[in-house]
């Protein structure tokens, strides 16, 4: 029953009908849902494991997708230099991109709304000090300290290390590049909460402090979050698409899109244009869709627009 | 104003210390440059007038100074993987991200500009949605595809133009330029296109907005009561005034764009500084990563200083008294 209600509650909000009204919207929705269904459920449905040596054909390399002459139906879209079936390879690097994407994301948002949320609750010397770190880095494109970040943890981990914990690595880089946004917003929603009266009411009764700001502040001002948040996400999964495209982001033992496209970009002289071409169609699609949910979601909760 | 250029200067300084502090820490304590230099054979002599002559016997603060000295000068030591100064290594490469980065900034503002009037002006023309498809598609491609699809047409399909490079270049001094021949121009085209495309967007946008806002105002509305011609109004009244926020995005992009020369300069193969970063930090070459490290956070500093003084010279109205230009 309960389940059924929250479905009709759903049906019956301001979000669903704005959804609906926007075909460009529920278009994206869908592109979203074949992206991340496709990436998530990659080992059931991919037509092949790029991944198990033994199935690979070297006979099968450079296979050009099925609809071209030489093409062949069992690898839809081709085949890169290994013989492996691009479907299969970007479906699993859609897994990566996308895991990478949203722990960088989460790791943002965490670490931004926690400085955020004790910058504007506190104040003084502590605001000051915490914003003007937010305020410089900002100024620096989040790519270049996500890339900078990378390259630091790279030279300083002995190399063995450093290949198996790459993928925290990336996360963390692309996270610690992106949470000014996310602290700024937090601490701009903050600073009027705290004037308020439950905040008053709360700190007259003698709660402390910290308890406050997590259990009585923190839920008011997560609205806002949740747009930065669905709005970094593609930036996030751009970011790591270009770390690794750059050679600097996931190990090439879990290829993400951004490694499929460095691996096509060294055939694409050759004529061999879709090992680069369709594991970038995949990423835009991915990213254009989320960003185009984010913009949708942002009007949405924004009561001056309606 | 020199209070204001005084204050930014204060604030500047300490960033460039928290960069040396990085670099500086990055070359003390990552990897053992002892080790790199000597190679496989060596006496436990040779290594400790290594250790003296590199002074990593001093203690950490003596260091840290020598380092924020030496860097002041422009003196990073050699490069791990080429044996080479790194201050002559960048020099020979900042040239070409220099004519790189010129050329995408100026491809931005020269087009940019121009398609954010006209979509301003005839904002439901089809050329004006044409437009503003294309810079949504401008804004959702990352960079390093817009580099492969370009070369895909233009050099695999075409064949028109080249992939990789600089062409032939021409030395001026040590000023290495691809401006004087045919080759080094048409190297030019499609790493500045990549570059530049973004950002080509981004101030259409811009300048479409805030077009369409001043537009709006009633100082637009007295100009044409006054009897004044389209041309007037529209380029004398209306872009003048769009141009502040224009200035200062266009200069903070001239740092974006210099970061992703990184990922221009590896797609074309370009022989820029940020090349060579990419290929330092694959071997984790730390002379040349502190190097580029401190040089883009000088960049950096000096041009969010530049875009501050442009933008009080550009609008009056921060000029006069400080606390009544807040005050509205």
């Amino acid at each position: 029953m309960a389940a059924t209600n929250a479905i009709g509650r759903m049906l019956d909000s301001d979000l669903w009908w704005s959804f609906k009204r926007s075909p460009v919207t529920v278009l994206s929705a869908i592109v979203a849902l074949v992206c991340i269904g496709g990436a998530v459920l990659a080992p059931l449905i991919a037509p092949h494991d790029p991944f198990d040596l033994a199935s690979l054909q070297l006979m099968d390399a450079f296979k050009p997708p099925a609809w071209s002459a030489e093409g062949d139906l069992t690898y839809l879209l081709g085949t890169d230099d290994q013989g492996r079936d691009m479907l299969s390879a970007i479906m699993y690097g859609a897994r990566v991109s996308l895991l990478v994407g949203i722990f960088a994301t989460l790791f943002a948002t965490m670490l931004g709304v926690a400085v955020g949320l004790l910058a504007g609750y506190t104040g003084g010397l502590v605001d000051n000090v915490l914003m003007r770190v937010a305020d410089i880095q900002l100024t620096f494109p989040s790519i270049l300290v996500a890339l900078l970040v990378d390259g630091v943890v790279r030279a300083a981990l002995p190399r063995e290390v450093h290949d198996q914990i790459a993928l925290f690595v990336v996360i963390f880089a692309i996270g610690i590049s992106e949470w000014p946004k996310f602290a700024r917003t937090v601490r701009g929603s903050t600073l009027v909460e705290r004037n308020k009266e439950y905040v008053l009411a709360a700190r007259v009764i003698g709660i402390s402090r910290a308890r406050i700001m997590v259990t009585h502040v923190l839920p008011n001002v997560l609205g806002p979050v949740l747009v930065v948040a669905t709005l970094n996400l593609g930036l996030a999964i751009l970011a790591e698409a270009t770390l690794s495209f750059l050679g600097v982001g996931v190990p090439p033992t879990q290829p993400s899109l951004g490694t499929l496209i460095r691996i096509g970009n060294d055939f694409l002289m050759s004529g061999e244009w879709w090992i680069a071409i369709f594991p970038g169609l995949a990423l835009v699609a991915m990213v254009l869709s989320v960003n185009l949910l984010g913009d949708w979601l942002r009007d949405a909760l924004n009561p001056k627009l309606r | 104003m020199f209070a204001f250029i005084v204050s930014r200067l204060l604030q500047a300084i300490p960033v460039m210390l928290v960069v040396a502090l990085i670099s500086f820490a990055m070359f003390a304590y990552v990897g053992d440059p002892v080790a790199i230099m000597l190679g496989q054979d060596f006496t436990e002599a040779q290594r400790a007038k290594l250790v003296q002559d590199l002074g990593l016997d001093q203690p950490f603060f003596v260091q840290f100074l020598k380092f924020v000295a030496n860097a002041a000068q422009g003196e990073f030591g050699l490069s791990y993987r080429l044996s080479r100064p790194v201050a002559e290594l960048i020099a020979e490469r900042a040239p070409a991200t220099l004519e790189l980065a010129f050329c995408a900034a100026g491809l931005a503002l020269v087009v940019g500009v121009p398609m954010g009037v006209y979509t301003g002006l005839y904002r439901n023309s089809w050329l004006s949605r044409l437009f503003l498809t294309f810079s949504l598609i401008g804004v959702s491609l990352p960079t390093f595809l817009i580099g492969i699809l370009l070369i895909l047409v233009f050099s695999v399909w075409l064949g028109w133009l080249p992939s990789f490079g600089r062409g032939e270049v021409v030395q001026l001094g040590w000023w290495s330029t691809g401006f004087l021949t045919w080759s080094g121009i048409k190297a030019l085209i499609l790493p500045s296109i990549t570059l530049g495309l973004f950002q080509l967007t981004l101030i259409m946008r811009l300048v479409r907005a805030e077009m369409l806002e001043v537009l709006r105002t009633d100082y637009i509305k007295f100009a044409r009561a006054r009897g004044l011609g389209n041309r007037a109004v529209h380029f004398g009244h209306a872009l003048k005034n769009t141009l502040v926020p224009v200035i200062t995005i266009a200069g903070l992009q001239l740092g974006a764009i210099i970061a992703f020369a990184i990922v221009t300069e590896t797609v074309f193969q370009w022989p820029g500084m940020g090349l060579l970063f990419i290929q330092s930090v694959g071997v984790a070459d730390i002379p040349v990563m502190a190097a580029y490290l401190m040089l883009i956070a000088a960049v950096f500093v000096t041009i969010n200083l530049v875009v501050d003084l442009l933008y009080y010279a550009v609008d009056p109205r921060l000029r006069v008294d400080r606390g009544v230009a807040r005050g509205h």
